[in-house]
């Protein structure tokens, strides 16, 4: 089984905020990480790997830094990295993104299915995934928590799969070639081994330019990106009431007074 | 404090510290209070190869040292002491085959310690030979082929967890500390089973066990080294095997004052942060220190112990007496600092209060390791006026 | 490269560079350089520059028409027939967005035997509602509600395309939007039209809820958005309202799906589901353990609320994710939350902060959740909540 699993190099969220003063983002000491929910994306990869032999190859779209995203994919056991980097994708969105990673997966060759997490935490569009797959003219399931089984059915294999809905989860049947999105419900990640880590510093990251993935320049980039961002700010806190101290009873009683009516 | 550690020794430590953080301390209290073994910690230290770090690469490990196994056991203690002692304690028992195992012995054990796939524990502890490692009663009378072993061993740190033990027991009663054999017994050898599992004040994700040998059957391929070199193995493993203690006790000393440090910050009282009390920061000056003092002496000696300097017993015992020491009296001042709180089981530190004690107690009492130093001292000075 | 310095121009006074959100800048011999890995053409430096000196070049190349595409339409998600609550929310919102565009607000309805539900939709503020029947659309798939939905688009050319942000929307609308190569905004908790460009201004939290920004497509159509459900106010129902239903003949609408639906189990049925509850009582790391929520819980029956749960409380294994409130799990909106010893990371806050009410139970007075609280009560939960369980049921 061929699995490619997309993945993203992201600020950790959890230290990023807004000088309150300049209106700019505070970058110092923010660590990039790998998005966390493709951690979930390799680590299934890899037991479909297990389950199913085959390869994985994890890609991603971003500058050269990016390549220690993809040695971290490498330690945690993947077969193959690709990078793929060029000044003009630079400012793409989600629309320019999911062209430019659909070409470098079409440059792969014969692919089983596509593994991406469900959304990056930086953005938290979860558009890419979905995207990638109607440039590749695959079908998508979405939010899988559960690969249940493959099945083989006139010479086409399927996938039974398990997708997490706002009410429980769904039971649907997709044919390989896919794409599936996961969430972190599906499994927990491995933790790196030293062999790994060993080898991925050792590891070859292949490296694609646009050019190199036949990318049209007017889809790439800013030119192929509809969207644009024109202003960014800080959330304008919610004003704190009352803080009341003092000895529980007390307290529930107070409270209980100020709920009266909205209860 | 840079101690110039090689990428490898980073690596395996910062794949520690992850372990440790991520892993083992959102589960660190319910295995303390519920006084279980702490397995999936375990296992997630075998799949990062971490139990292999310190066993040569023909044998399946990593091929580092001693540091690299004092790094791994510093990292686990700033967070647990018991899955601390766990690892280290399967060192403390794969010690003996690396010093004094034979090839064919070394083939057959080391891989599967290496990969974490079974642990070690060391066997010499009897409840009448604590300190006194020459008082040991368990015996192993020569059979054909076979050694038979009888007797009891108490507070085997890994007792019933581990699948490989080595046991120390009495070949030949009559030459006293001379008479005693080291021994590589599995876990199912028949006649060999495990009795009481302890109840303990601190580290208590870790099991402490008896040994119980009823007429149990070893071939004599089982054997390490000679008949009678019971004791001089010992003491190498010791010698080998402290700054692994060391180690434990430095981290413990580290999770304690790490959390001190931060406790200080946050609590307010007469409207500042009580670390802004001079007696509080001078505490806190005082902590820092000392275990830097220790992580000196216990990366030292791992180094030492690594460029092969084999007569290491008075620095060895210098830094597992040190680092223990400073381990208590800083996780004693953590708790101080926490105040009433620091005394509440709701609250991490105290917990660090109680994995301290055995530092001092087990591998050789504080009380052994001076004797084991000045000892030394005295011999080296004897020596060098004799010149 | 769209984004120039005009080197004669720069002063080197480093304007730009304080002002750039994403660190692009820097100072290269006393003139700005703009490294284009970083920058997103956001023009946060072109409003510093005093000098004029960063020229921002603004897309020129137009696909289609603009003017060809009219109304707003707000696609009218259904589970089993019946049409979800965040349809109402869009369809409120849709309809000020409509108004400022003097433009129709229009419905699409995409299911099988549905078409009976189209006249709430009207009730709703719809001026008109696509209708489009197949047993195809009976259960959601991705493939036939994307085509079916890229479709009408085509033929009916909208200028903006509002969707819940919900597991359905957020499938089905990035592929929709590819399939029309044109821009999509996720998740958005406000929405406007620039009066002046007539352009939908669409905001969002990004960076875990760190940040806000405000996204446009000015150049392509229709203008497509994704809207976080509980955050915008329902249409009220207006039975007066007027409106035109269309019904789409299926034979004109190809339809065709590789994936296949098996079956749904609904496993969070016994629980309420909290994005939906009026009254939530949620615990955080400070609740201390799985056990100890049944205290929460108790609380909650008594009260007829449902269970929510921080992140840290949900990764310590307190409660299932499907409890889970914040930036990566659901966003609420009851009318009172009860943050019971959740300390009010930033993360949390996104996903809760547009309650009416907030009461924050926690022993430590200088949790920042006090900052957001209605009420703040400083003590021990444990403590708190039996006495209030009792002082409530005296009344």
């Amino acid at each position: 089984m061929n699995i490619v699993v997309c993945i993203k190099q992201v600020p950790d969220t959890t230290n990023v905020r807004i000088n309150p003063e300049t209106n700019t983002l505070i970058r110092e000491g923010v660590q990039s990480i790998v998005n966390p929910f493709d951690m979930y994306a390799i680590e299934e990869a890899l037991r479909l790997r297990e389950r199913f032999q085959g390869k994985v190859t994890v890609i991603t779209m971003g500058p050269p830094q990016a390549e220690a995203a993809l040695r971290e994919a490498i330690s945690l056991g993947a077969d193959e990295a690709i990078l793929l980097s060029d000044r003009a994708f630079g400012g793409s969105d989600t629309l320019a993104t999911s062209y430019a990673l659909a070409s470098g997966i079409k440059k792969i060759g014969q692919v089983d299915v596509i593994i991406c997490g469900k959304q990056a935490i930086d953005g938290d569009t979860a558009q890419v995934g979905p995207g990638i797959s109607v440039w590749l003219d695959i079908p998508q399931v979405t939010f899988v928590k559960k690969i249940e089984d493959v099945e083989e059915k006139k010479g086409t294999k399927y996938f039974r799969l398990e997708r997490m809905t706002e009410e429980g989860h769904e039971v649907v049947e997709a044919p390989l070639p896919c794409l599936l999105t996961v969430v972190k419900e599906i499994n927990e990640p491995r933790i790196p081994s030293l062999k790994g880590m060993m080898r991925s510093k050792k590891a070859e990251i292949i490296k694609w330019t646009a050019a190199d993935v036949d990318a049209d320049p007017k889809k790439v980039g800013l030119d192929g990106s509809p969207t644009q961002v024109v202003r960014i700010f800080s959330p304008t806190p919610r004003q704190g009431g009352q803080v009341l101290t003092g000895e529980a009873a007390e307290l529930a009683a107070k409270l209980c007074e100020l709920l009266k009516g909205a209860l | 404090m840079d101690y110039l550690l090689t990428e490898e020794q980073i690596m395996v430590r910062d794949l520690a510290r992850k372990i440790a953080q991520e892993k083992l301390k959102p589960i660190v209290a319910e295995y303390d209070r519920e006084e279980k073994f702490c397995w999936p910690v375990i296992k997630l230290l075998a799949e990062a190869d971490l139990f292999g770090v310190y066993i040569e690469e023909k044998y399946g490990g990593m091929g580092g040292g001693i540091l690299d196994l004092c790094l791994v056991t510093e990292e686990l203690s700033r967070v647990c002491g018991g899955v601390a002692v766990s690892y280290a304690a399967s060192a403390l028992g794969t010690d003996p085959i690396i010093l004094f195992g034979s090839e064919a012995q070394k083939k057959k054990y080391l891989p599967d310690i290496a990969s974490g796939k079974k642990l070690a524990a060391f066997g010499l502890t009897e409840p009448n030979a604590g300190s006194d490692a020459g008082a040991i009663e368990t015996t192993a009378r020569r059979e054909g082929d076979y050694y038979i072993l009888n007797g009891l061993k108490h507070f085997i740190t890994n007792g019933g967890e581990a699948e490989i033990y080595t046991v120390v027991a009495m070949t030949d009663k009559s030459k006293g500390q001379r008479g005693s054999s080291a021994f590589i017994v599995e876990k199912g050898t028949k006649g060999f089973t495990f009795g009481k599992k302890e109840e303990k004040l601190g580290i208590r994700s870790s099991t402490t066990s008896e040994l119980v040998f009823q007429d149990c059957k070893v071939h004599k391929d089982n054997l390490l080294g000679k008949e009678g070199m019971g004791f001089i193995i010992t003491m190498k493993t010791f010698d080998m095997s402290r700054p692994g203690v060391a180690a434990q006790a430095l981290g413990i000393a580290q999770g304690a004052f790490d959390l001190a440090l931060e406790y200080s910050r946050q609590r307010v009282q007469f409207g500042k942060p009580i670390c802004s009390n001079q007696g509080v920061k001078f505490m806190l000056a005082d902590m820092a220190t000392e275990i830097e003092a220790a992580r000196g002496l216990v990366y030292g000696v791992a180094r030492m112990i690594d460029s092969g300097n084999t007569k290491v017993s008075k620095e060895s015992a210098m830094a597992k007496m040190y680092a223990s020491d400073v381990a208590m009296r800083v996780s004693t001042d953590a708790v101080q600092i926490y105040g009433g709180y620091g005394y509440m089981r709701e609250y991490p530190v105290e917990k660090f209060m109680r994995d301290a004690k055995i530092t001092q107690i087990y591998e050789g009492t504080n009380q052994i390791q001076r004797e084991i130093i000045a000892n030394n001292l005295i011999k080296e000075s004897l020596a060098n006026s004799k010149k | 490269m769209a984004i120039e310095v005009i080197e004669n121009k720069c002063v080197g006074c480093t304007m730009c560079l304080r002002s750039c959100p994403f660190g692009a800048i820097e100072m290269v011999n006393n003139v700005a350089v703009i490294n284009p890995d970083k920058c997103v053409q956001c023009g946060a430096c072109v409003d510093s520059c005093k000098f004029d000196a960063i020229f921002l070049r603004k897309h020129e190349d137009v696909v289609a028409p603009i003017e060809d595409f009219q109304d707003v339409w707000v696609f009218a998600e259904q589970k089993k027939g019946v049409i979800q609550s965040v349809v109402y929310e869009l369809l409120g919102e849709g309809k000020k967005l409509a108004q400022k565009r003097k433009q129709n607000l229009c419905a699409v309805l995409l299911g099988d035997k549905i078409k009976a539900e189209a006249k709430k939709l009207i009730e709703r503020g719809a001026d008109k509602v696509y209708v489009l029947e197949s047993s195809l659309l009976k259960e959601y798939l991705d493939e036939p509600y994307a085509q079916a939905l890229t479709q009408l688009i085509k033929k009916y050319k909208p200028e903006i395309v509002l969707t819940g942000a919900t597991t359905i929307g957020r499938s089905l609308i990035p592929r929709v939007a590819v399939e029309l190569k044109t821009g999509l905004t996720a998740d958005c908790t406000g929405l406007d039209i620039d009066e002046e460009r007539g352009l939908l201004l669409q905001t969002r939290p990004a960076f875990g809820g760190n940040i806000m920004a405000t996204i446009i497509c000015p150049n392509q159509r229709p203008q497509m958005s994704t809207v976080r459900h509980k955050v915008m106010k329902e249409a009220e129902i207006d039975k007066k309202h007027k409106g035109e239903i269309i019904e789409i003949d299926p034979a004109s609408v190809k339809l065709t799906s590789r994936t296949a639906f098996l079956k749904s189990i609904e496993d969070v049925a016994e629980t309420v589901n909290i994005a939906e509850a009026d009254i939530i009582v949620s615990g955080g790391r400070g609740v201390g353990s799985a056990e100890n929520f049944k205290v929460l819980e108790k609380f909650a029956k008594s009260i007829g609320g449902a269970i929510g749960a921080s992140r840290a409380a949900v990764d310590s294994g307190f409660m299932p994710y499907s409890h889970q409130v914040g930036q990566t799990g659901k966003t609420v909106c009851p009318k009172i939350y009860f943050a019971c010893g959740i300390s009010g990371q930033i993360q949390h806050l996104v996903g809760m902060q547009s309650s009416d009410i907030i009461v924050a139970i926690n022993k430590d007075p200088d949790a920042p959740i006090f900052k957001v609280a209605t009420y703040g009560i400083v003590g021990d939960l444990f403590e708190v909540l039996p006495h209030l369980t009792k002082e409530l049921q005296k009344k």
